[in-house]
């Protein structure tokens, strides 16, 4: 490219030396990204983390294998294995995929009988479909309970913040103090004593799911809902200013009304990113109570019950304490990834 | 800051006080009253037994009197074996709070050192490592923990001796109940080293030619660790908590284990004066450490 030489001062432009662009060449220069919202600019940044991505993967598979798995294999969590209707007296701790006597007879009869793919218990179930029912009773009450603290304590922040004033002080030295009790020890105070006052059995739904679960979704009820409730009204004490707000309040809209279509949408990331978050801690607290034997009612399994049970008989089946120790693990370090990785990637205070 | 000071006192008093009323009132809506045996007490022998308990007075009353006692520091005795529950507690929290602070002391410095050295090598080999590690010892339940533990150091491999009061051996109990406070001061600690050597003042230490070991420890460290002071309560309030079933599954006799006993045994009084033992310190703790934050960094305002 070598300029044509003519007067070095000159700056008249030499015209042969442009290129009329194409259409293309015109919408590379374009700096218009395409439009984007908050939502799907969040699960962008979601799906780039690997971590998040790999807990998701993670909690699908376990998602996938609960409610699968219960449709194949031929035991229930609670039933006492027997060949050909005779009860399996042998079948007693067995090891991985391992058979008893009385199976190993069947099946050289040419009978069929369906592996126990992780041995059996002391009581002669099989293994595998209780740890499997655990995962299950575990997710449920860690997502139960964190429902139960997203509903209360999403109404109290909302309402404590958007009355403001003396309504708002009130309620909040309420959460202080609830906040400062000592929460485990006041759940197993709780516990102890619903265990021993309250009945459900009449109820039908409650019934099946046992006293003490009931007592660990009221004391969640109890006691969770103020971290949730403080972080709702902070958001909603500084979104209530906002211009919109006046806007919907001084046209009359009811202060409902205002809550619901104006404020909580826009707090809803921290929302989700707390209830995520309470997840893994419900399913912890729910093992350390089945510890104490105050978790869900036998012959239920949780995998706090089941770890607590296979403690027991720690020196001749190790596994037993081994597969729902994994399982606890796994859950709550994905549900605790992903709520890291929902952070990174909601949190508008995170955000550049 | 005297306003603050007394607002935060009376908030631990409040919390005291409402921790002290559930219990008794959760304990007294429990069906049976503590005479009530297998082999019943003749009516004579019962009414002596409930006039010198005050329970034939009504419920309000007996929490005034329950009240008053505990200020006494007088617990009741327990249903079980009829000891003084002051003395069984005061007994047992000295097994306790010699394991709880070893804890202490072993997930503060371990965690300050990994934290820093995490903060230091930012995104280098030994914070991916030290993060990881530290995430998935917040995953793990300290009864799982514990139990492996147990089974691979006392049983298989037997390294470490079963714990007996005559031959105490700390290693594992304080390993279990430490790995959790450890991870979180390690997290804590990164974050808060992380913010601090972003300061201007630490830039302005190295540029006027400070070594990096003094610029690491009189300016970055220092700050980092006000921080860690707010969770020493939670800190506390996690060992506690944690030495419930630590103590059980390495079967110390220390007040964890008891209050867990007391729990299966349905002793009540025991449960009572625990909870309320416990919940006081937890409150305590909490309130020093806080008012202790608020004291060491000038740069808090007071609300």
């Amino acid at each position: 490219m070598d300029m044509p030489k003519k007067n070095i001062l000159s700056s008249q432009l030499d015209l042969s030396k442009f290129v009329k662009a194409t259409d293309e060449e015109k919408r590379q220069a374009d700096v218009m990204s395409e439009s984007t919202t908050f939502f799907k600019d969040g699960m962008r940044k979601l799906m780039k983390n690997p971590l998040a991505v790999g807990s998701i993967v993670v909690l699908a598979l376990i998602l996938v294998l609960i409610t699968i798995v219960p449709l194949f294999v031929p035991y229930s969590y609670e039933q006492i294995l027997s060949v050909n209707g005779v009860r399996d007296t042998g079948a007693k701790n067995l090891a991985p995929f391992a058979y008893s006597q009385m199976e190993q007879a069947y099946i050289a009869q040419g009978g069929k009988v369906f592996p126990h793919i992780m041995g059996t218990d002391e009581l002669c179930r099989d293994y595998f479909i209780r740890v499997i029912y655990g995962t299950r009773v575990s997710l449920f009450v860690g997502l139960f309970a964190s429902i139960v603290v997203l509903v209360i304590g999403v109404l109290y922040g909302a309402i404590s913040g958007y009355a403001g004033g003396r309504v708002d002080l009130i309620m909040m030295r309420i959460v202080d103090i609830i906040y400062s009790l000592p929460d485990l020890l006041v759940i197993i105070l709780l516990s102890v004593v619903f265990r021993e006052t309250m009945d459900f059995s009449k109820i039908p739904f409650l019934s099946s799911m046992g006293t003490n679960m009931v007592s660990l979704f009221l004391v969640f009820g109890l006691l969770y809902w103020v971290g949730m409730a403080r972080l709702v009204r902070a958001e909603i004490l500084s979104i209530k200013e906002n211009e919109y707000v006046l806007a919907a309040r001084s046209i009359g809209a009811k202060p409902g009304h205002i809550i619901k279509t104006h404020i909580l949408p826009n707090c809803i990331s921290v929302i989700i990113i707390a209830t995520a978050l309470q997840i893994p801690s419900a399913i912890f607290t729910e093992s350390f109570l089945s510890f104490l034997g105050l978790g869900v009612a036998l012959p239920m399994p949780s995998l706090g019950s089941l770890a607590n049970t296979a403690r027991q008989g720690l020196q001749s089946n190790s596994l037993k304490l081994v597969f729902p120790a994994v399982m606890i693990c796994l859950v709550v370090l994905a549900f605790n990834l992903l709520g890291d990785g929902l952070r990174d990637a909601f949190d508008p205070k995170l955000r550049k | 800051m005297a306003k603050y000071v007394v607002k935060r006192i009376i908030l631990a008093i409040a919390s005291v006080f409402i921790i002290c009323a559930i219990t008794f009132f959760a304990m007294n809506a429990i069906p049976g009253g503590p005479f009530n045996k297998e082999k019943a007490a003749s009516a004579a022998v019962q009414a002596v037994l409930e006039e010198r308990f005050h329970l034939n007075e009504p419920v309000g009353k007996q929490f005034f009197i329950y009240m008053g006692n505990l200020l006494h520091g007088d617990f009741g005795v327990s249903m079980k074996t009829g000891r003084d529950i002051w003395k069984t507690i005061s007994e047992s929290f000295a097994v306790s709070a010699h394991i709880g602070l070893m804890a202490m002391a072993i997930a503060l410095v371990i965690g300050l050192v990994l934290g820093s050295i995490a903060a230091l090598w930012r995104n280098k080999f030994p914070d991916r490592i030290i993060v990881f590690m530290a995430t998935l010892a917040t995953a793990v339940p300290s009864f799982v923990l514990a139990s492996l533990l147990l089974l691979i150091f006392c049983i298989r491999l037997k390294l470490i001796p079963v714990w007996s009061t005559y031959n105490p051996n700390y290693v594992l109990p304080v390993i279990s109940l430490s790995l959790y406070p450890m991870a979180y001061i390690t997290r804590l600690t990164k974050t808060s080293m992380l913010d601090v050597l972003g300061q201007d003042y630490v830039r302005t230490a190295r540029a006027k030619g400070v070594s990096w070991i003094n610029v690491i420890f009189k300016h970055a460290l220092r700050n980092a660790l006000i921080p860690v002071i707010t969770y020493v309560g939670p800190m506390t309030a996690s060992i506690l908590t944690g030495s419930l079933v630590i103590e059980t599954i390495f079967t110390i006799g220390g007040l964890g284990s008891k209050f867990v006993d007391s729990i299966s045994n349905r002793d009540y009084p025991m449960i009572m004066g625990t909870t309320i033992f416990l919940a006081v310190l937890m409150v305590g703790i909490n309130l020093i450490s806080d008012l202790i934050y608020k004291l060491v960094d000038p740069r808090i305002k007071f609300e």
